[in-house]
């Protein structure tokens, strides 16, 4: 059983990583798109969306890491 | 609930080039959700080596993670797109789909069916049918199940294929087999648990992917008021963003359904038909650690269920705020102009750029996926302990069956990539065999509530009961394919459209069940009391909430979120 198991990584962990990532990837993305615009045509891009969700994705992602990090049973 | 109602995407015209063009990042994202998915199975292998923790995911699930699966079971990229077309085309009456359509359904399971599923440690649905009606019943639903749940992952398949064909220019093949492949690693590796942690996992991914419309789009508009204003300039005369207001009578609403098919057909009987039976959802809760997460996981589900039209019903009034172009039916589109269904990617398109793009395309893919897993991973349990076990292998070892599951994965992913090329050479097949998912809904629902609320039910009048159900669902379904104006004597109105006969077919069908059952068990001979214990109401202790406080106790919250969906109603009225 996966929850009463020593050495288990929690489901939290993983989507924490997830997003942790995403939002690495998202934000870079965002800040990317700032000074190199794609080209495409684009509704409210003057709002930055990827910036700023790429960061609270990351910040999510970062609290949910920590929080539910594997730690290793005395 | 998509799939027994819409006609998705089978006769879809491309259009002449794909809807989003994605960039490296984009790829990246996709690429990383494959590999955390497959990684996922690889690790969680080492978990899965009992029966139990293969089939029920060890039965150790939280409500939360529970309750969370249960939900995303349902939310899968078939839902997200075709209501969001559904509320393009229809407007906010979408919206009953998600709250009169499964809120007070999951309620009824949380609180009333959830302790006898619980109870008796089923492993599915069939298994409940077998102990408390027998084997007929069971084999009859056991099989059925089995059957449409391979060809509806098979239908999954081929529509995830297609929406990437359309959407993104991918080939059909290698849709078909980068996402098959992946479903048979995850699930044969780690079972449901792999299953659950991946629709868990697709739960957020599909929040995060797709929230940023509704608030992109509602700062474009201006607001809620903004929105309706726009609607009522692009499409004057109509009324879109109403909840009840036009159910008055058939002909007052463009969906062409009255209140009653809404409330009845919809709400008291295929909607707990869907979240009450079917196996597919149900399998989720099972999973449940101990009787007060299984209680509180489809509570908890029916929470979040309420707001997913703001990812779902939201982007789509929306589209008739904001998009430039009008959007057209499946049936009369021609090469170039966009449908109904694609919505959501027209509006993902409008706002989302690089990265962003990626994280919704990925959430569309993920909510394909578990999907198809989903399927899979029901299909695999109610084969092995519903027929495989009782019919060829009644004292096999608990690692038989584990081996069994795994091979029935693979065999259950290969019949669905069967399925796929089979729609995908006629593609009215996906008609029949969405049409055929619906027929057991509702007669299912009528056997097993009497089974858990009526003692007197018997073995025959269950067998009897469920079959005569089926046979009325399939009878007034042929009646209106053979002629369209048989639908008016179905739905009680000439007035009434497609979809009003789902619902009113539904009520007809769950009351021959409930007729038959009743009528043949007064015949029959009932079942001793003994043979009942922890099957039906009565003769089934429940086990008291009084150590809990009152914050904890499902009850409370099942209050709670009845009132708050009460009031949504009441706001959109």
């Amino acid at each position: 059983m996966i929850s009463n198991h020593p050495h288990a990584i929690s489901i939290w962990f993983l989507i924490g990583l997830q997003f942790l990532i995403y939002g690495v990837l998202v934000f870079g993305a965002g800040i990317y798109d700032a000074y190199v615009p794609s080209g495409r045509d684009i509704q409210l891009a003057d709002l930055h969306a990827a910036i700023w969700w790429g960061a609270i994705m990351f910040a999510l992602g970062l609290f949910y890491t920590v929080r539910f990090r594997p730690r290793r049973e005395s | 609930m998509s799939t027994l109602l819409f006609p998705l995407f089978a006769q879809e015209v491309a259009p002449a080039k794909p809807l989003l063009p994605l960039s490296a990042v984009d790829i990246i994202i996709i690429i990383i959700y494959f590999g955390f998915v497959i990684g996922i199975g690889f690790y969680l292998k080492k978990f899965t080596k009992t029966g139990e923790e293969f089939f029920m995911a060890g039965r150790d699930m939280t409500a939360w993670v529970a309750g969370l699966a249960f939900l995303s079971a349902n939310l899968g990229a078939l839902e997200l797109l075709g209501w969001a077309g559904a509320s393009y085309q229809y407007g906010i009456l979408a919206v009953h789909w998600y709250w009169i359509g499964a809120v007070p359904a999951m309620l009824f399971l949380g609180l009333v069916m959830m302790p006898f599923y619980y109870i008796c440690k089923t492993h599915s649905v069939p298994g409940y049918l077998a102990l408390r009606y027998g084997q007929a019943a069971s084999m009859l639903s056991a099989f059925s199940f089995a059957g449409m749940t391979v060809l509806m992952s098979g239908v999954n398949m081929f529509a995830m294929a297609k929406v990437m064909e359309t959407v993104l220019g991918w080939d059909l093949n290698f849709s078909i087999l980068v996402s098959s492949l992946t479903v048979a690693v995850y699930v044969a590796l780690g079972g449901l648990l792999s299953a659950i942690f991946n629709e868990v996992l697709q739960f957020f991914l599909i929040w995060f992917g797709a929230l940023l419309i509704p608030i992109l789009g509602l700062i474009e508009t201006g607001g809620w008021q903004g929105m309706v204003d726009r609607i009522h300039k692009n499409f004057p005369g109509g009324d879109y963003t109403h909840a009840w207001r036009t159910l008055g009578s058939f002909d007052d609403n463009p969906m062409g359904i009255n209140w009653c098919g809404i409330v009845f057909g919809l709400g008291a009987i295929l909607a707990m038909g869907y979240w009450t039976t079917d196996f597919l959802v149900v399998q989720r809760v099972l999973t449940a650690k101990d009787l007060r997460a299984a209680k509180m996981a489809p509570i908890l589900g029916a929470a979040f269920k309420m707001f997913v039209p703001i990812i779902v019903i939201l982007p789509g009034l929306l589209g008739l705020a904001v998009l430039p172009e009008k959007l057209v039916g499946e049936n009369v589109a021609v090469a170039g102009q966009h449908t109904y269904n694609d919505v959501l990617p027209l509006m993902l398109a409008r706002y989302c750029g690089p990265g962003l793009l990626g994280l919704g395309i990925t959430a569309l893919i993920a909510g394909f996926m578990s999907g198809m897993a989903g399927n899979v991973s029901a299909f695999t349990t109610v084969w092995t302990y519903d027929l495989y076990k009782p019919l060829f292998n009644p004292k096999g070892a608990d690692s038989d069956f584990v081996t069994m599951g795994r091979w029935t994965t693979v065999l259950g992913v290969l019949i669905s990539i069967g399925t796929a090329y089979l729609v995908m050479h006629a593609a009215s097949i996906m008609d029949y065999v969405q049409a055929l998912f619906s027929f057991f809904i509702s007669p299912l629902f009528g056997t097993v509530l009497l089974g858990m609320l009526w003692k007197r039910g018997t073995p025959a009048g269950g067998f009897w009961g469920l079959l005569a159900g089926t046979i009325a669902s399939i009878g007034m379904w042929a009646a209106v394919k053979y002629d369209h104006n048989n639908l008016q004597y179905i739905a009680l109105s000439p007035h009434a459209k497609d979809m009003a006969e789902n619902m009113f077919r539904s009520i007809w069908c769950f009351l021959a069940t409930v007729i038959i059952t009743v009528v043949v068990s007064l015949l029959t001979t009932p079942k001793k009391d003994a043979e009942l214990h922890g099957l039906v109401m009565g003769l089934t202790p429940q086990p008291e909430e009084g150590s809990y406080p009152l914050i904890h106790r499902p009850i409370f919250w099942a209050g709670i979120i009845f009132a708050v969906f009460l009031l949504l109603n009441f706001i959109f009225w």
